[in-house]
């Protein structure tokens, strides 16, 4: 049995009804949102092991001195095989870390798998600090230090939020489908970043922001949604977007978005937002569209968004394409794109 | 008309160069008539029994049987040709050897899908096989596997019977008894016989006779 | 039409039930051949390979407690957080069965043969019950623990793999752990491995190791031997398929003349043919498996000699067994038939053409094949001189035995052409005359018997010389009676000073890795020391090698890194900042990375860190095992950290001794294969020979004068075809030492020649040469003047 096997059972990225990664099988014994939630934080910012699966999802757009940008990303994902925390090997808590940086020019990731239950990966609330071996985002939710490292890059990285959390659909539930899938979802877009990527060619000192993203659920998806295209811009006037295409099996696709400007918070149910694939790229064999037009007719926004490097590929044992995009047309600014479920 | 041959060429390749065995040669045959094609060694009798039969295509010239053009079939045709129309007694017989005698006689009539039990039956009784029925080829004197290689040439009741030299390995009594089995047979089932032999004994007993020489009729 | 033809064509077997057997027989045999041989290496492979994953031993390297001893749970975690990805392994026995406790998320190399397909649960897997994978047979004597058992026949023998969680509480080891293995790629920054874990020592990977890639070398040549037998089968089945058709032309010709269509025909005989050849594909895999469970103990322990792991001594019915057995019998059935048909499909329907005809395209295809076989011959030259890589030395294989085999009959008839020209008594003229005209009948028979015994002696030579080539190596790396390895280096010490009066001399085997001209290389710092000096022999080599190397300025250098550097004797390499000349180079077989010597003061001076740890002690082998005793007793060092010379070279014979019989059972079969070969092609020449053999008879020879003469030509074909089969043999082996080894290996093997061992095969050739001929000769003589007799009342 191999690793890459394996994890296609704890994470199964199913070609069939299943949904991506397995999102849409039954939600049996999980807790399952709910409408109407109330976070209690510093505690949210932690596990919730009664639900099936959750992440600590952490992109960033970033440059160098020299202009140069950059993609850095780092995420924690936690995968239950049974609704309870457990201790010791036999706990039902499985954790699996990704970690990327992309450059115009390459794209480096890399990925850790391991048990819950004997500390080898895990998140505390408070004080705050997830970690899978020696990766590790610690420190106080608002100022944060980040580390990773793969065989061929690391990165050492300092985040400090100037903003406040961000609640996605009603409050922090955000229903992913006509059926009334749904998560708890919530981010800080608000990070300013400083650090150092270690790279073949080098160090770089770098600077830029984050964006981190929380969600937890036990069935997100519908069992005919195969995948999503997920956007998150910063646009150059300070307002930033959030929206994503749940894309179902019999071509339509179900969409949501959260517009955020200095002094609100707009969440749009589906079909204010839209994305449409403007060209389309070869990436690890399969056609990926790297190119789009989104909208989001209600704030004005017509842009293009395009990838910083079409060869973003995770080649994880689930893999997905997730990186830096630049946006282009009635606003300007970056973000980060992440595609699902391209077979 | 039965069979109407016209103008048969025919040109083997040997070793001293080519050598045309038939020089336009033309025969017609009746339902029911008799023919001894008679003549030399190396006269072309047995090529032109031979191409009358579908074993072999003419160089040149058309032979006409029961209405077909078998110089113009393709060998699939000429095959269902050899299994229904025409019925060939060779001279070594050319039995099968790992069939019985009674297997061996309805063999011909089942291959053309016509196999009549009790008509066989009649063959192997006038044949004077009934006591062989069940032994092998080769557990039968010359003269016994003719009989039994002619009773398989007619229970399919063919329309023309070809005989190369039939009793050519049989001695002379055993050779009349042969014969005479054979045209009653044919005359009964009213079928055309072309029989070559070099034999004028034998020949005499047909209603016609044709004689080759270096490949025409003389 | 249909029936009554079917009827027909099978009422032959029936009347001729001894062609019947011959060509199923045939085909089973071929079939048997190469699934036996293709099962004892199947077998012997996925033994090593479930051994190796399993242990996960050869791959990775490992950290282990500092002193022996279980390794705390914390220190792991503390490795991981610390960025080193390694993984645990918790390993234990309980009821004689070996527990193998392993984390699959975190393995290098997986749970090695252990599948989980997507319908298992993975959670059982991972959870507290747990399931545990192993054999019918370690399962049953692990007996009923708190774990669902799972049937997997590939883990190793004795063996059973759990999750660590099951392992940690069936050997009631919690928190620890036996070692850890470490993944080949680790991260970009991690803490020093002293600072994350002061506690273990790093042991690198064994898979390198001499006896590793001896045993790779010879699992090809078990592969080599494979697709010897191949050819063999192939040869074999095209003459019994050839030999059907001849038998049975007069009866299609018959059919033809009757009114059978030929495409028909050649249906109904397809369809006949292949329904002979699964028959006696699945009889042929059966007896293939019979042969190899036979043989398998051997293998078996051939194996578990070489790799001291535990080789299923049994044999499992693998399903890819009878996919490719019957691949071979239909596939070969179906080439051999293909010509068949051709040839079968051109032949004149009217006999009276037939001869000639049939003459004239023998003679164009006795050229075509003369053609055929001198350019394969001279792609094979051409290859053997030029040709490098595993590619070239399989192609020049194939070429060679082709175009021997294909050559064969064209120069057996010029030989005999060449012998009736000779022959001065006219009987003696008329025997080759008559031997000639046999030949064609013969030929395919023949081409077996060649490609059997070249490929026998291809593999003796080549057994034989890796056997000579493996005890020279032993005796020069194993000189010394005893090796003992400490476990600290205080350990070391002491063993020094206490072994020192009762040994004639201490060698310490010390070792350190370093880049010599690009490549990987393991340093070894000798002793200046007689056995050294008078054990060793080099491949190439300055004047006084040894008093250069204990001078301080020069090195040695192994084969591998020899070749794959360039560098030869005379060259000067830099290790650390020091130049030294290439005094020597030297064979070390097995080890796939370059090596190099140097003395023992000047490796002190390189690597002044490395404290030998291993020693090789100088003694009288009869005190051997009194001072293993003492060691025990007066320092508590372990036997296992004792390592008899003599006990590992006998061992080591051992195993090659078992190779041999191996080889030689397969050699017999492979002969009794191509002996049958031969009995067939004369049984259905027995026909044809009568009108041959009545003039002669008519003439005053006696019948059993024809029946010995027919017994002498068989012996003396086989003579003929040995002859040819033993410079075949040879460039056979050669291209497999010099070429095929040098390709996948990176080492030549010396090749020698066993000139006695040719004999014994050329013995055994002409047993079954003469064996196949005795019952055709006997038949002959026996022959009924009658039907002798009958040759010329028949004829007209």
């Amino acid at each position: 049995m191999n690793v890459k096997a394996l994890t296609f059972l704890l994470f199964p990225l199913a070609a069939s009804a299943q949904g991506f990664a397995g999102l849409g099988t039954d939600a049996d014994g999980f807790a399952v949102p709910k409408p109407d939630p109330v976070f209690d934080f510093p505690a949210d910012h932690g596990p919730h092991p009664d639900y099936r699966i959750e992440w600590w999802y952490l992109t960033a757009n970033l440059q160098a001195e020299d202009g140069t940008p950059y993609g850095l990303q780092w995420t924690l994902f936690r995968s239950a095989l049974a609704p309870e925390a457990g201790e010791g090997w036999t706990a039902p808590q499985l954790w699996m870390g990704h970690a990327a940086v992309t450059t115009p020019d390459a794209h480096f990731v890399t990925e850790r798998l391991a048990r819950g239950g004997v500390g080898q990966a895990g998140v505390t609330a408070d004080p705050f600090a997830a970690w899978i071996d020696d990766w590790q985002l610690a420190g106080r939710f608002d100022a944060l230090t980040m580390t990773a490292s793969g065989p061929d890059f690391a990165y050492d990285m300092d985040l400090t939020a100037t903003g406040p959390l961000i609640f996605h659909g009603a409050d922090g539930y955000s229903v992913k489908s006509a059926s009334g899938q749904a998560s708890y979802y919530y981010s800080q877009p608000f990070y300013e970043v400083a650090g150092t990527l270690t790279l073949p060619s080098g160090e770089v000192a770098v600077t830029g922001n984050a964006w981190l993203d929380r969600e937890w659920s036990s069935q997100p998806l519908a069992e005919d949604q195969e995948g999503w295209d997920w956007f998150s811009l910063s646009f150059e006037d300070g307002t930033k977007l959030m929206g994503f295409l749940l894309r179902q099996t019999d071509g339509s696709a179900y969409s949501s978005a959260t517009w955020i400007d200095a002094e609100s918070t707009t969440a749009y149910g589906d079909g204010a937002f839209s994305a449409r694939p403007l060209a389309m790229a070869k990436v690890a064999g399969r056609e990926i569209p790297t190119s789009w037009q989104v909208t989001l007719p209600d704030r004005g926004v017509d842009v293009t968004v395009t990838a910083i490097y079409d060869g973003a590929w995770m080649e994880t044992s689930v893999p997905y394409w997730e990186g830096p995009v630049t946006v282009s047309g009635s606003h300007q600014g970056k973000g980060y794109l992440e595609m699902t479920g391209y077979e | 008309m039965l069979l109407n041959a016209t103008d048969i060429h025919k040109t083997f390749q040997t070793a001293d160069g080519p050598f045309a065995v038939l020089r336009g040669v033309s025969l017609t045959l009746a339902a029911g008539d008799t023919l001894a094609l008679t003549g030399e060694s190396g006269s072309g009798k047995s090529t032109l029994l031979h191409l009358i039969g579908g074993l072999d295509v003419p160089d040149q010239g058309q032979i006409m049987l029961d209405g077909v053009d078998i110089a113009a079939l393709d060998d699939t045709g000429r095959a269902a040709l050899r299994r229904g129309t025409v019925g060939v007694v060779f001279q070594q017989f050319n039995l099968i050897p790992s069939l019985r005698v009674i297997d061996n006689i309805a063999f011909q009539a089942r291959l053309a899908g016509q196999h009549d039990a009790a008509w066989c039956a009649e063959l192997a009784d006038r044949m004077g096989l009934k006591p062989q029925l069940r032994k092998y080829p080769e557990q039968l004197s010359g003269g016994q596997q003719q009989r039994v290689a002619i009773a398989r040439t007619l229970a399919p009741k063919p329309k023309l019977v070809l005989a190369d030299e039939p009793t050519g390995n049989l001695d002379e009594a055993t050779a009349e008894v042969v014969l005479s089995l054979m045209l009653d047979l044919v005359s009964e089932t009213q079928a055309g016989l072309l029989m070559v032999t070099h034999s004028d004994r034998l020949a005499g007993r047909m209603v016609r006779r044709l004689h080759l020489a270096r490949g025409q009729v003389a | 039409m249909t029936g009554a033809v079917f009827a027909a064509l099978t009422s032959h077997w029936w009347r001729n039930p001894l062609q019947l057997f011959t060509l199923l027989a045939g085909l089973a045999l071929a079939t048997a051949l190469w699934s036996g041989v293709q099962a004892v290496n199947a077998e012997a492979r996925a033994s090593y390979d479930a051994a190796a994953a399993t242990l996960g031993e050869g791959q990775f390297d490992q950290l282990l407690a500092e002193g022996g001893g279980p390794i705390p749970q914390a220190t792991y975690i503390a490795l991981r957080r610390a960025g080193w990805l390694v993984s645990p392994v918790v390993e234990g026995r309980l009821n004689g069965v070996r527990i193998v406790g392993q984390d699959p998320l975190t393995a290098p190399g997986g749970l090695g043969p252990v599948t989980l397909d997507q319908g298992a649960d993975i959670g059982a897997f991972l959870s507290g019950q747990g399931q545990i994978f192993g054999t019918q047979e370690a399962l049953d004597q692990l007996g009923d623990i708190d774990a669902d058992p799972v049937l997997s026949p590939d883990v190793a023998p004795g063996t059973v793999i759990t999750d660590i969680g099951v392992a940690q509480r069936l050997l009631n080891q919690p928190d620890q752990i036996n070692r850890l293995l470490i993944a080949p790629r680790q991260p970009l920054i991690q803490t020093a491995l002293e600072q994350a874990a002061p506690d273990l020592r790093r042991q690198p990977a064994q898979g390198g190791s001499d006896i590793g890639r001896l045993t790779g070398s010879f699992h090809l040549n078990l592969t080599a031997f494979g697709l010897l037998s191949f050819a063999v089968g192939i040869f074999i089945v095209n003459g019994a398929i050839g030999l059907a058709f001849e038998q049975r032309r007069p009866v299609v010709r018959t059919l033809r003349a009757l009114g059978v269509p030929l495409p028909r025909l050649i249906a109904l005989m397809a369809v006949e043919l292949m329904l002979m050849a699964l028959l006696a594909g699945v009889a042929g895999v059966m007896l293939g498996y019979l042969i190899a469970s036979l043989l398998l103990p051997d293998v078996a322990a051939t194996l578990r000699g070489l790799y001291g792991a535990d080789v299923a001594g049994t044999l499992q019915l693998r399903p890819v067994w009878w996919l490719s057995g019957l691949a071979i019998a239909m596939g070969g059935t179906a080439m051999a038939a293909g010509g068949a048909f051709w040839r079968l499909a051109r032949m004149p329907l009217l006999a009276g053409a037939a001869p000639r005809a049939l003459a004239m395209a023998a003679g164009r295809r006795a050229v075509l094949q003369g053609v055929a076989a001198i350019i394969l011959l001279i792609a094979a030259l051409l290859l053997g001189i030029t040709g490098n890589g595993l590619l070239a030395g399989f192609a020049m294989l194939a070429c060679l035995l082709i175009g021997a085999a294909l050559a064969l009959p064209l120069l057996l008839d010029r030989v005999l052409a060449l012998l009736q020209l000779r022959a001065g008594e006219v009987r003696a003229a008329w025997f080759w005359a008559d031997t000639r005209q046999q030949l064609p009948g013969l030929s395919l028979a023949l081409m077996a018997l060649l490609l059997a015994m070249a490929a026998n002696v291809g593999v003796s030579t080549m057994v034989s010389s890796f056997r000579l080539t493996f005890t020279g190596f032993l005796d020069q790396r194993l000189a010394s009676e005893l090796y003992v390895t400490a476990r600290t280096p205080q350990e070391a010490a002491a063993l020094q000073s206490y072994v020192a009066p009762k040994v004639e001399a201490i060698l310490p085997i010390q070792s350190a890795e370093a880049q010599i001209a690009g490549f990987p290389t393991e340093v070894f710092g000798a002793r200046d020391h007689a056995t050294y000096r008078e054990g060793w022999t080099f491949l190439t080599a300055a004047p006084t090698p040894w008093d250069d190397l204990a001078a301080g300025e020069a090195i040695l250098i192994n084969e591998q890194l020899a070749r794959r550097s360039g560098l030869a004797v005379g060259d000067i390499v830099t290790l650390g900042a020091t130049p030294l000349t290439i005094a020597a180079t030297y064979g070390d077989y097995g080890n796939p990375i370059g090596q190099v010597i140097i003395t023992e003061p000047l490796f002190a001076r390189l690597y002044p860190s490395e404290t030998p740890l291993r020693f090789g002690l100088r003694m009288d082998p009869a005190a051997v095992p009194d001072l293993v005793q003492s060691l025990a007793k007066d320092l508590s060092l372990p036997p296992d950290q004792t390592i008899n010379q003599a006990r590992i070279k006998q061992f080591s014979l051992d195993v090659f001794d078992r190779t041999f019989t191996v080889t030689t059972a397969l050699n017999v079969l492979t002969l009794a294969v191509a002996g049958f070969a031969i009995l067939m092609s004369l049984l259905t020449l027995a026909a044809m020979r009568v009108p041959q053999l009545a003039p002669a008879w008519a003439m005053g020879m006696t019948r059993a004068q024809l029946g010995r003469f027919e017994l002498i030509r068989a012996v003396l074909l086989a003579v003929l075809t040995a002859m040819a089969a033993l410079p075949l043999g040879l460039a056979l082996a050669w291209a497999l030492l010099a070429i095929v080894n040098v390709a996948a290996f990176g080492w030549k093997l010396p090749m020698f020649l066993f000139p006695l061992d040719y004999l014994r095969l050329l013995v055994f050739a002409l047993i079954a040469a003469a064996l196949a001929a005795l019952w055709p000769a006997w038949r002959l003589s026996r022959t009924p003047p009658s039907d002798l007799l009958k040759v010329f009342s028949n004829e007209r």
